[in-house]
């Protein structure tokens, strides 16, 4: 699996009330939560982004509240990853279940900019920034989050236990 | 290697006899928790399991809390759903308004957590519980529907910081201040997919309120959970509250820990975060001549009825300062109502304050309370973010109910000890 966008670049400690504020919490539609992503910190991402972009970001992502709402409307409005140098454990763990992929790794984090042009092999964790010519190795995920991820979420996941034991 | 009492816990409700940091295990669930905004995603996504029956209709709570009463017809509808749900499938602890409380405040209240317990909730602030002696932590919808379903959830077994909490806390010094003073100390991911475990002789000065505060902030600081030890505090409380028998584990004498802080209570002063992080500390003598538009003192971190206590001591017989909005949420019903036979709610009101039905609202910017652009807020709540109570160029001050209270007299971000003066 593979993914390439153009990407947004962000700081520290993104939180989930900038990522999607609570006035729109009040719906848990993901178009709708898509419209009003990253408003409360970059009110044009939703003009600019295009399916496929990746977010890339510092330490802490998605750190706050527990809404699955973030990663929900993120997803939706066509990231196709986030890296950033850390996430927060449960921004982490939703992205997980809801199948958003996310890379940690802190050379890219630091190192890519804003409108850069990435590519992402997720088989082996290599992020390759096509604009600069540079590559790095994210942290792989440890085997049983893998099947997660590749069952595309949690729920397929233990749905499929269950066949499994059948 | 010994274990930490976090480790303990996910070790007994994995069955095995041990668990070590980084291990990934599955953990049986005592409890499993969701509010209005976050139950209507988990029960769309129960719809998508083969098996759609809950694992255990008295281990759910589902408690309306956040935009309740219902602010506007989307939240209505969401409250709908989740009430609808807990009707079908017989769901024991389901709080509508009328009966219902903030959840942190509410699930202890109800003695429907105790020591020893393993806690999910689908709100951040779960970790409350850690105040308990239990493992509670917040994860997010799809994690709460899974815990419904199967009463488990995956973990990896967290690393521990250890803070050795000592000496006894000078006069208006709250759970608040402590955990304001920690979070500034280590930051906002400091305590990053660990658990934050407090001993020391210090602990025996700080009342279950007091507890309940600092365990609810340890996301603050990125923490997995907040732990106490079980003591005769403890013990009184579930004594009061708890509807089922509890179990007390102790961290082992070579348990491992990666940092440790050891902070004289003694020392801390009345400690204020700054817009835009909780990690943004400053204490009262450092704050400055700083002017506020509103004072909410409530929320799950500090609406219960010490909180109030201090308040309207601080405020009783003076006035809020011109100009200022005074908003007071006790936490639960039963709050509310010991604060009304105790008269504190009568001192509130001829203060200036309004009080308000249990609710979270302001603190996430929902409703009863919201911040025009320009406008300071100092809130009793736990984040500061960027827009978090309103408009994204309002701010808001996090501190102590005794800081709140002076400052509300005074109209600027005062201490208490300014009115005594």
């Amino acid at each position: 699996m593979r993914a390439k966008g153009t990407v947004h670049k962000y700081g520290d400690n993104v939180d989930t009330d900038v990522i999607i504020p609570a006035r729109y919490l009040n719906s848990s539609d993901p178009k709708e939560l898509a419209k009003n992503c990253m408003e409360d910190i970059d009110p044009d991402f939703v003009k600019r982004v295009k399916a496929g972009d990746i977010i890339v970001a510092q330490k802490n992502f998605g750190c706050g509240s527990s809404r699955e709402h973030a990663p929900i409307a993120i997803k939706a409005a066509g990231i196709s990853c986030v890296i950033a140098e850390t996430f927060a454990r449960i921004f982490y763990r939703n992205a997980i279940n809801i199948g958003l992929p996310i890379i940690e790794c802190k050379a890219a984090a630091d190192e890519i900019e804003a409108g850069d042009e990435v590519e992402i092999d997720f088989d082996n964790g290599m992020i390759y920034d096509k604009t600069k010519g540079t590559q790095y190795k994210g942290q792989a995920f440890p085997p049983f989050m893998q099947k997660i991820i590749q069952a595309e979420g949690l729920v397929n996941y233990i749905n499929s236990k269950e066949d499994a034991k059948d | 290697m010994g274990m930490t009492m976090t480790q303990k816990i996910l070790a007994a409700h994995a069955g095995l006899p041990s668990v070590e940091a980084g291990q990934l295990i599955e953990a049986n669930l005592d409890m499993v928790l969701g509010n209005d905004v976050t139950t209507p995603v988990a029960i769309h996504e129960m719809e998508k399991f083969n098996n759609q029956e809950v694992f255990h209709k008295d281990k759910i709570a589902m408690v309306l809390d956040h935009f309740t009463p219902n602010k506007d017809i989307k939240s209505a509808e969401h409250c709908k759903c989740v009430r609808d749900y807990a009707a079908q499938h017989q769901i024991t602890n389901f709080f509508d308004v009328g009966e219902v409380g903030i959840e942190h405040a509410l699930l202890p209240e109800k003695g429907l957590v105790v020591a020893g317990d393993a806690v999910i909730g689908a709100d951040s602030h779960t970790c409350t519980y850690g105040a308990l002696g239990a493992f509670s932590t917040g994860v997010g919808s799809t994690d709460m529907a899974a815990g419904m379903a199967t009463g488990k959830a995956w973990f990896k077994v967290p690393s521990a910081i250890r803070f050795v909490l000592t000496g006894k806390p000078a006069k208006w010094i709250s759970g608040k201040d402590i955990i304001l003073h920690i979070i500034g100390m280590i930051g906002v991911d400091g305590a990053l997919y660990k658990s934050m475990e407090f001993t020391g002789d210090g602990i025996a000065y700080l009342s279950m309120d007091d507890r309940f505060t600092m365990a609810n902030m340890a996301i603050e600081a990125g923490g997995k959970n907040g732990i106490f030890p079980v003591d005769a505090t403890t013990i009184a409380y579930m004594k009061d509250h708890a509807k089922k028998e509890f179990t007390v584990y102790e961290a082992d004498e070579d348990a491992e820990y990666e940092a440790t802080y050891t902070i004289d209570l003694s020392q801390l002063k009345p400690t204020v975060a700054f817009p835009h992080l909780p990690e943004n500390t400053k204490t009262i003598d450092e704050v400055g001549d700083i002017p506020i538009d509103q004072v909410v003192i409530g929320s799950c971190t500090n609406g219960h009825i010490s909180d109030l206590r201090i308040a309207a001591d601080i405020m009783k017989g003076r006035k809020a300062a011109k100009g200022l909005r005074v908003i007071i949420i006790p936490a639960t019903q039963e709050i509310y109502l010991q604060a009304m036979e105790e008269g504190l709610l009568k001192t509130f009101i001829e203060a200036g304050a309004v009080v308000s039905t249990p609710t979270c609202g302001p603190c996430l910017g929902g409703h009863m309370g919201i911040l025009a652009a320009g406008e300071r807020a100092v809130a009793t709540t736990n984040r500061n973010f960027v827009g978090r109570m309103g408009h994204v160029e309002s701010e808001v001050y996090l501190a102590s109910p005794a800081v709140a209270a002076a400052s509300a007299i005074t109209g600027k971000i005062s201490g208490p000890s300014e009115l005594e003066a």
